[in-house]
C-alpha cells in the first residue's frame, strides 16, 4: 500500500480520482444535512466538539439526526444508542452484500472500509462491482473520503453558524436526500425482480411507518423487500457471479 | 466526559458493527445458497426505497412533482443531472406552494 501511496502515476492513482469524481453529487447532496445537523445538535445541547465528534465517529447522518432529536427530548442514554443502532441497522445488509468483493483486500484495509460505508458508498461499491471490475481500496477510498471530510468540516461549520442557515425550506433542503436516493434506487432498476421488490418495500415501509413508526419503517421495509426476493422462484435467468 | 461523549462513543460502536457484522456472519459460509443470493442482489433497491417511500407521504405537490421529474430523467441521465433536475424543480415550485 505504501508504495502505491507513494507512486504518483499508479493505477491506484487513477482509480482514485474515478471514485472521487463518483463522490460529488454525494458531498453536494450530504453537504446542507452536515450543517443543519451541526445546527440542530447545537441547539439540542451539544458543543461544536460533541457535534463534529458525532460526525466522526459515527457517520451516519439519519441515525446523527436521530441521535440529538432523543437527546433534546432528554430520553435515556441506552435508548438513544438502541434507536440510533436500529437506524443504522441497514448496514448489515450492506456488509454483508458488498463483503465478497472487498474480501481480497488487507484486514486493515477492510477494518476501514466497513467504518465508512454509507449508503451511498454502498451503492458506488456495488454499481463498480456489477460493472464487472474490481473494487480497490484506492477507487474505495476516492468515493468515500471526500464526503468523510466534507460531512466532518460542514457539520463543523453548521454548529458554528447554526442560527445562520437561511430558510431551509425554500431551499428545499429537507427534501434533497431523498430525491438522491430515490436516483439510487433508478440506479439498480435493471436488476431481476426490481419493481416488484421496490413495490414491497414501499408499501412495508409505508405502513411499518404509520404504525410502529420511524425508525422501525427502514428495517421493516427493507427486510419485507428482501425475503419477497429470496422466496420467489428463481427466474430461470442465470446471475453471473463474479 | 459528558454524557454526550459516551452516547456518542457507544453509538459509533454499535454502528460499526453494523457496519462490519454483515461481512463477519455471511463470510464464514462458504457456498452462498440462490435464495441467499437472489435475497442480497435486491438489498440496495429494498433498503434505499425506505428512504424514499415515506417521505411521500409527508410531501405536497411541489416535492411530489419534483419526484417525478427527477425520476423521469433518471430513465436516460445519470444520478447528478437528474439529481440537479429534481432539487430546481423542488426549489422553483416550493416558492409558489410553500
Amino acid at each position: 500500500m505504501s508504495s502505491q501511496a507513494t507512486a504518483e502515476r499508479s493505477p491506484a492513482t487513477g482509480d482514485f480520482w474515478e471514485g472521487f469524481r463518483l463522490s460529488i453529487p454525494v458531498v453536494v447532496a450530504s453537504g446542507p444535512f452536515a450543517m443543519l445537523f451541526g445546527a440542530l445538535a447545537v441547539g439540542n445541547g451539544f458543543t461544536v466538539f460533541e457535534a463534529f465528534l458525532m460526525s466522526a465517529t459515527v457517520f451516519g447522518g439519519a441515525s446523527q439526526m436521530v441521535g440529538i432529536e432523543l437527546f433534546g427530548q432528554h430520553v435515556a442514554p441506552w435508548l438513544i444508542v438502541l434507536s440510533i443502532f436500529a437506524v443504522n441497522f441497514r448496514h448489515v445488509l450492506y456488509s454483508a452484500a458488498i463483503g465478497r468483493h472487498l474480501a481480497h483486500w488487507p484486514l486493515f484495509q477492510q477494518a476501514v472500509g466497513y467504518f465508512i460505508l454509507t449508503d451511498p458508498q454502498y451503492a458506488i461499491a456495488e454499481s463498480k462491482a456489477e460493472s464487472g471490475r474490481k473494487v480497490g481500496f484506492a477507487f474505495y477510498m476516492g468515493a468515500a473520503l471526500p464526503v468523510y471530510v466534507s460531512w466532518n468540516i460542514l457539520t463543523a461549520l453548521g454548529a458554528f453558524f447554526g442560527q445562520m442557515i437561511p430558510d431551509t425550506h425554500a431551499l428545499g433542503i429537507d427534501f434533497l436526500l431523498p430525491i438522491y436516493f430515490l436516483g439510487l434506487v433508478m440506479g439498480f432498476r435493471k436488476r431481476p425482480l426490481w419493481l416488484p421488490v421496490v413495490a414491497a418495500s414501499a408499501v412495508a415501509s409505508i405502513l411499518a411507518y404509520k404504525t410502529i413508526g420511524s425508525p422501525w419503517h427502514v428495517t421493516v421495509g427493507a427486510f419485507a423487500g428482501v425475503v419477497f426476493a429470496a422466496l420467489m422462484p428463481s427466474s430461470g435467468k442465470r446471475e453471473a457471479r463474479p | 466526559m459528558s454524557t454526550i461523549f459516551w452516547i456518542t462513543i457507544a453509538a459509533a460502536v454499535a454502528t460499526y458493527l453494523t457496519r462490519i457484522g454483515g461481512h463477519l456472519v455471511i463470510s464464514r459460509f462458504e457456498n452462498i445458497h440462490p435464495r441467499v443470493e437472489a435475497g442480497l442482489n435486491a438489498v440496495p433497491a429494498a433498503v434505499l426505497t425506505t428512504l424514499v417511500a415515506p417521505a411521500m407521504l409527508d410531501a405536497g405537490p411541489a416535492e411530489w412533482t419534483a419526484v417525478i421529474v427527477a425520476a423521469l430523467v433518471a430513465l436516460r441521465g445519470g444520478l447528478m443531472s437528474m439529481f440537479l433536475a429534481g432539487a430546481v424543480v423542488l426549489i422553483a415550485l416550493r416558492q409558489f406552494m410553500g
